[in-house]
């Protein structure tokens, strides 16, 4: 049994168990300029997200509230807490390569390092490459991504499908 | 079919290739059969002969070969017929599945017969294929969609149920007469006589219940009965609809095509007899001989061994799940068949799929096509394990067994 575990603990690592069981991130924004849902059809995981630019365009906060898995609460939590301070392009920058590094296991370093700026925040997202070894959880990770560039976007709705 | 013990359960077993594989590491623990059953040996030698031997088109070759392939096919219609107890053979159309029975159900008989103004009665525990069809019939042709209420046990509130069609404007009921969510058994007999007395036909949806119990459309006296082959241990992609003859009659066709006309022209086209002027195009020629054989399966084994072998799994799972701490089990019907649903305190149901998964067992996770139901209990989705004949006990305590685990695991 140990060893059938062993291989979750690379999905389910502490760091998603912690920020899947408390989300810091959690909750409605009181005051935002875009909004939008994410949807998995498949599974029933919503995600609805509230963001806030600051006066340079930079992302300045984002609240979240999911109804979903540890994986996907966890992955919008942890999104929340690394685009604080972001410039609308990196985020794109940030999602695409998240989304290889989901599917892949490792990320396509050079697509996010020129100069290296992204690199760090993209390692703090590393705990949830696991997933790419269960296909079918690969959804729950990005979905919350989804719905962030929807709402830059302005598109309010979205699916993970 | 002794069920009782582990030998004749071990022979049954033998019966299914599938269940010698390994899963991570581990013996698979299939309990995700509500969703689709494995298949027999029976079943897969059955189209592989077919393939081997006697395969041709049906109903338009003039040679040997499509003689019996043509024969083989409508043999399988018997055997449908006498697992419904269908008074007439006629009276069975071959579908891909129960979505596609419903939908031809909707279609032919909701705009053909059903006027603007009537209504559909449909429940609050349908699975999405017995709501979006209706769905699409009340935007396309203005008949109304009712929807009975379930009570916190999960059963049908017939109270609420008979006073949904009070006022005579319902012209169908659509039900299900097994939840694929709480397992609920639907009384069926009693929902025929009520929507009779209100002057409404009734369509049981059987994708469930026929994998449980006998099913005789006769005595339930429904109107309409549909089922899916790979539910009952067939193949996938062939279903059936059973229907009273003089409905089928007055129903225009569904799908225009080859198979189904008698004459052709430009002008205009004539249709052929049920059950043939609902069969359009090539059928499912080869599932149609793994059906039967799923049938005859399914009676060798008989119906009362299944059912008292799923009653005993069925009980001993409430028991042994409800004991996990901080398991909450999803439905308390009188009346039920081998599904449990339930969620886990702290973890969510894919979570628990997935760790579950690791351990070689199989569930389901998710809001199982029933997403209004879920809603009606304030859930998004639930975990669920469900039966067939070739589960063990065995196998239960290894759900139990593993549930324990995950709730460690996100303790």
């Amino acid at each position: 049994m140990s060893e059938s575990f062993d291989a979750l603990r690379d999905l389910y690592q502490d760091v998603i168990l912690d920020h899947g069981r408390h989300p810091r991130h959690a909750g409605r924004l009181a005051a935002f300029d875009a909004t939008a849902k994410g949807d998995n059809p498949m599974c029933g995981d919503r995600v609805q997200l509230w963001l806030k630019y600051a006066p340079d365009g930079r992302i300045e906060k984002t609240g979240f509230e999911a109804r979903g898995c540890a994986i996907s609460v966890a992955s919008a939590d942890l999104m929340a807490e690394i685009v604080a301070g972001t410039p609308v392009e990196d985020v794109r920058a940030l999602f695409s390569a998240f989304r290889e590094m989901a599917k892949h296991g490792d990320g396509p370093d050079a697509a996010v390092a020129p100069g290296g700026k992204l690199a760090e925040k993209l390692e703090r997202l590393r705990p949830l490459a696991g997933v790419h070894e269960f296909p079918s959880r690969v959804k729950c990770a990005t979905l919350p991504w989804h719905a962030l560039i929807a709402a830059i976007e302005g598109t309010q709705e979205t699916s993970s499908e | 079919m002794n069920m009782h013990d582990t030998t004749g359960m071990a022979r049954l077993r033998a019966d299914f290739p599938i269940l010698t594989q390994r899963v991570h590491g581990r013996d698979l623990i299939y309990l995700d059969s509500a969703a689709s059953a494995q298949k027999p040996r029976a079943v897969i030698e059955a189209m592989r002969v077919t393939m081997e031997t006697q395969y041709a088109n049906v109903h338009r070759g003039l040679h040997w070969m499509s003689e019996r392939a043509t024969d083989a096919y409508e043999a399988t219609r018997d055997d449908v017929a006498r697992l419904l107890n269908a008074p007439d053979r006629a009276e069975i159309v071959f579908t891909r599945n129960s979505t596609e029975a419903i939908n031809l159900v909707a279609h032919s008989y909701g705009r053909g017969v059903l006027r603007p103004g009537q209504a559909v009665l449909i429940s609050e525990m349908e699975h999405h294929s017995n709501i979006v069809p209706w769905q699409m019939l009340r935007d396309a042709h203005g008949v109304g969609l009712r929807v009975a209420p379930v009570t916190d046990a999960g059963e049908l509130d017939l109270a609420a149920f008979e006073a949904l069609l009070a006022d005579g404007t319902v012209g169908l009921v659509a039900i299900t007469h097994m939840s694929n969510v709480l397992g609920t058994v639907t009384p069926a007999d009693r929902l025929v006589r009520i929507a009779h007395a209100h002057g409404a036909k009734i369509l049981l949806d059987g994708s469930q219940a026929i994998v449980h119990r006998r099913v005789d459309v006769q005595a339930l006296d429904a109107d309409f009965y549909v089922f899916t082959g790979h539910k009952l241990y067939g193949p996938s992609g062939i279903g059936a609809l059973w229907g009273r003859r003089a409905l089928l009659e007055a129903m225009p066709p569904f799908l225009g095509g080859g198979d189904m006309i008698s004459s052709v022209t430009f002008e205009r086209s004539s249709w052929a007899q049920v059950p043939h002027k609902f069969e359009a195009g090539t059928p499912a020629i080869i599932e149609a001989a793994g059906l039967s054989a799923a049938i005859r399966y399914v009676e060798a084994v008989g119906y009362d061994a299944i059912g008292a072998h799923e009653a005993r799994l069925t009980d001993h799972a409430l028991a042994r799940l409800a004991a996990v701490e901080g398991v909450d089990i999803l439905g308390r019907a009188q009346d039920r068949g081998g599904v449990v649903s339930f969620t886990l305190a702290n973890a969510h149901a894919h979570d628990v799929a997935t760790l579950l998964d690791r351990q070689g067992i199989a569930v389901r996770a998710g809001h199982h096509c029933a997403e209004p139901l879920m809603r009606r209990f304030g859930l998004d989705s639930t975990a669920r394990a469900s039966f067939g004949v070739y589960t063990t006990e065995a196998e239960i305590e290894a759900l139990a067994a593993g549930l324990e685990r995950v709730r460690e695991f996100f303790a």
